[in-house]
């Protein structure tokens, strides 16, 4: 279970708290722009450091890990794959981040690829792609990392509302052990494939209620968020 | 991402141990200039001779070649014709061309025996002197319209087309165009480039070692060098220096405080299209302009090809010799930037890293002849400085290369680190590994750029090895001179046409063959 201790972080006049676990399963991050929800993903990937508090993994601290030390993985909104290296090597990186990644790795990519149904696509360069078909290739590369926490920071958001929807989809059945927090801007994303979600206002952090519930009573802010 | 967790591992590491290293070098040098010139001597009437000459040439220098560079450039930006983009890469060539040779085919076309004084001759003039103030000049001219050019059709191409659309739809005239769009960017364009040939200017040894020299045409860095070489005047060497150290840092200074750099231009565009400019004498006088550079260009390199070219086959073995030196100066040079501009850019491109990229540019107001006579007296008194010619020549011309090489890669790592730096550290790509698959894939247009560069400018280097080079161990450049000096012109023709080609394949080699992007 992934546990965020008071955490805080101020840059500027902007002001972040959260105090909460997420458990596995796809959890969704909603809230208006500006409001912490990559600051969010952010603390827990690593990316940026917090001021106060912890991040916990199943009681293990790893606030001040590196990210790549992380139980963390990242799939971003874009640029997720090198564009100068092919499909497998891109995502036997996943397993493998060294000048040649292993045979072994290798080898699992190929499996990976073919998970995500780009059999054949290997020698590919991402530019030769399509946009879903990148979208796979990363996801591909999450499969391989190993890690448990899968961060989703609006990463399909480019693609058009079925392609982003079969993401999804394909994303929670690939992964079901793993826990996946997903930045959303779109209301139905939650509420077709969020187990549980979490509303962001004002750096205020709330913790995840589930996802039915919270639509169906939704707090002040998220009514006039939805609105 | 300002806090980011980042250990500080090797590559960053000796990028700021570089940052630091550079000006330090610079200073040390300076501070053995400063140790050494006698306090008290003043200025001799020689000296502030020297002085006046500098700054007037390169003030004649500046102001010509941004004259005329305005209709040549403005000739390029209206005007499409077979061999544009051709013209417009020519104009990048003088860069890299190396100065002897340059001055070698000036001398055939402007020389006393050269094509311009056939035809004054022939129309009845007295033939005219290259050697003096006017040599300098048209050297200099020759060496900086093609920037000044460069930088002004930039600022052309910087005028969005709409601008040009909207115009002809109000149906404005070439002098209401002139007076609303292209007078106030030239008024913005033109400052910076003619401080940026100043510069240049003041601290161009080789035309005023080849074509000045005399009480009336010496810059101080040709007092310099005869103190040092033949009068054997340290003291007064070092003084000297001193004047020159002072006038390339205020003009660095205030070339800084305009924000502006020593960059070239880029202007491959397309031209925009114009409504305004169809004239019949302006069509003639774009002609005439774009004919004229051509010309003034072409010319001088076609005359160093055709007297040179039927004597490569007999160069002597000397020529040979100084060239396998030049290119392993040239070599040595270019690891050195190689890997010390990686090393800062990476440096650079982290947080709070740009002072880094400021201390590299440190370098462009260091003289190149002012470092080397510092380090002529560091090492005098313990070694024989021409047996440490060859080394000091790839270490100098390596500093100050490198500003141009930061110009170009430390914004292309900085996309790498936006772009990709996320995604790397999520999957703990670090060290060595992050550097094959990631940095070198990505940045190697602009390294492959500023390798050939620096391995172009050093093969054709004729200032610190003129310094300490003995007679028996001239690099090719300092070998062309002296064939020039001897009035052996077959030979020194040859051999310039030996030294053209090499330093323009050494560019292209490495420019095409570390910067062949895969991608």
């Amino acid at each position: 279970m992934l546990t965020i201790e008071n955490l805080s972080f101020m840059r500027g006049d902007f002001a972040f708290r959260a105090d909460m676990s997420v458990k596995p399963g796809l959890t969704a991050v909603i809230g208006p722009s500006g409001s912490g929800k990559s600051t969010l993903l952010s603390l827990i990937a690593g990316f940026d450091s917090p001021d106060g508090g912890r991040v916990l993994w199943n009681s293990s601290d790893i606030t001040h890990l590196a990210p790549g030390a992380r139980p963390v993985a990242t799939l971003f909104q874009d640029n997720n794959l090198f564009p100068h290296l092919d499909v497998l090597t891109n995502v036997a990186l996943g397993a493998s981040p060294q000048a040649k990644p292993a045979s072994d790795a290798m080898e699992k990519a190929k499996q990976a690829v073919e998970r995500v149904g780009l059999a054949g696509l290997e020698a590919r360069k991402p530019k030769d792609l399509s946009g879903g078909q990148q979208s796979r290739a990363a996801l591909a590369r999450v499969l391989l990392t190993d890690r448990p926490v899968v961060l989703m920071d609006e990463a399909f958001s480019a693609l058009g509302p079925a392609l982003k929807s079969e993401m999804l989809s394909m994303a929670t059945s690939l992964m079901p052990e793993k826990t996946l927090i997903m930045v959303t801007h779109d209301p139905e994303d939650a509420k077709k494939f969020a187990k549980e979600a979490i509303f962001v206002k004002d750096g205020m952090v709330a913790s995840p209620v589930e996802t039915q519930v919270l639509f169906a009573h939704p707090p002040a802010g998220l009514a006039a968020y939805l609105s | 991402m300002a806090d980011r967790a980042q250990p500080l591992s090797f590559w960053p590491a000796a990028g700021i141990v570089a940052a630091v290293a550079i000006p330090a070098l610079i200073l040390v040098t300076a501070g053995a200039v400063f140790l050494q010139a006698e306090p008290g001597q003043g200025l001799s009437p020689a000296d502030w001779a020297a002085v006046r000459f500098t700054l007037w040439q390169a003030f004649l220098s500046s102001l010509i070649s941004c004259i005329l560079a305005i209709p040549v450039a403005r000739a390029l930006a209206r005007r499409k014709f077979a061999g544009r983009r051709m013209l417009i890469t020519l104009l990048g060539a003088p860069f890299l061309l190396p100065v002897i040779v340059a001055v070698f085919g000036l001398l055939a076309i402007f020389g006393r025996e050269g094509l311009a004084n056939a035809v004054l001759g022939g129309l009845g003039f007295e033939p005219m002197s290259i050697f003096g103030l006017h040599g300098v000049v048209l050297a200099h001219v020759f060496f900086n319209l093609p920037l000044a050019t460069r930088l002004v059709l930039q600022g052309w191409q910087d005028i969005p087309g709409e601008r040009f659309r909207l115009a002809a739809s109000l149906d404005m005239d070439a002098s209401a165009i002139q007076m609303h769009l292209e007078r106030p960017m030239l008024w913005r364009v033109l400052p910076g480039a003619a401080l940026v040939i100043f510069v240049i200017c003041t601290t161009s040894f080789a035309v005023a070692l080849t074509l000045g020299g005399g009480p009336k045409a010496t810059t101080v860095e040709l007092a310099i060098y005869q103190a040092l070489r033949f009068e054997f005047d340290l003291s007064k060497a070092a003084f000297l220096s001193l004047i020159q150290l002072g006038i390339t840092v205020v003009a660095a200074l205030v070339l800084l405080r305009m924000g502006l750099s020593a960059g070239f231009g880029a202007g491959m565009d397309r031209p925009a299209q114009r409504w305004d400019a169809n004239g019949v004498w302006q069509r003639w006088f774009d002609v005439l302009a774009i004919g004229f550079a051509a010309l003034f260009l072409l010319l001088p390199l076609g005359a160093v090809f055709l007297r040179g070219i039927p004597a490569v086959a007999d160069l002597p073995a000397s020529v040979w010799s100084s060239a396998v030196r030049s290119l392993s100066v040239a070599l040595a040079s270019t690891t050195i930037v190689i890997v010390l501009s990686l090393a800062m850019a990476i440096a650079a491109a982290r947080p709070n890293g740009g002072w880094i990229e400021a201390a590299g540019l440190l370098a462009i107001a260091a003289s190149p002849l002012v470092v080397g006579t510092g380090l002529f007296i560091l090492i005098f008194p313990f070694v024989r400085p021409e047996a440490l010619a060859l080394p000091v020549t790839a270490l100098v011309n390596a500093i100050v290369t490198i500003p141009f090489a930061l110009r170009a890669m430390i914004p292309a790592m900085r996309t790498i680190e936006t772009d990709y730096g996320r995604l790397a550290d999520s999957l703990g790509l670090t060290g060595w590994a992050r550097m094959r698959l990631l940095i070198v894939p990505r940045i190697r247009r602009p390294l492959g750029f500023a390798a050939g560069l620096s391995a172009a400018l050093s093969m054709g280097d004729l200032g610190v090895i003129a310094l300490f080079a003995d007679p028996n161990g001239a690099t090719l450049p300092l070998q062309v001179q002296r064939l020039m000096g001897a009035y052996r012109m077959d030979d020194a023709g040859g051999a310039a046409v030996v030294l053209l080609v090499l330093s323009f394949a050494l560019f292209w080699g490495f420019d095409r063959g570390i910067g062949r992007a895969d991608d």
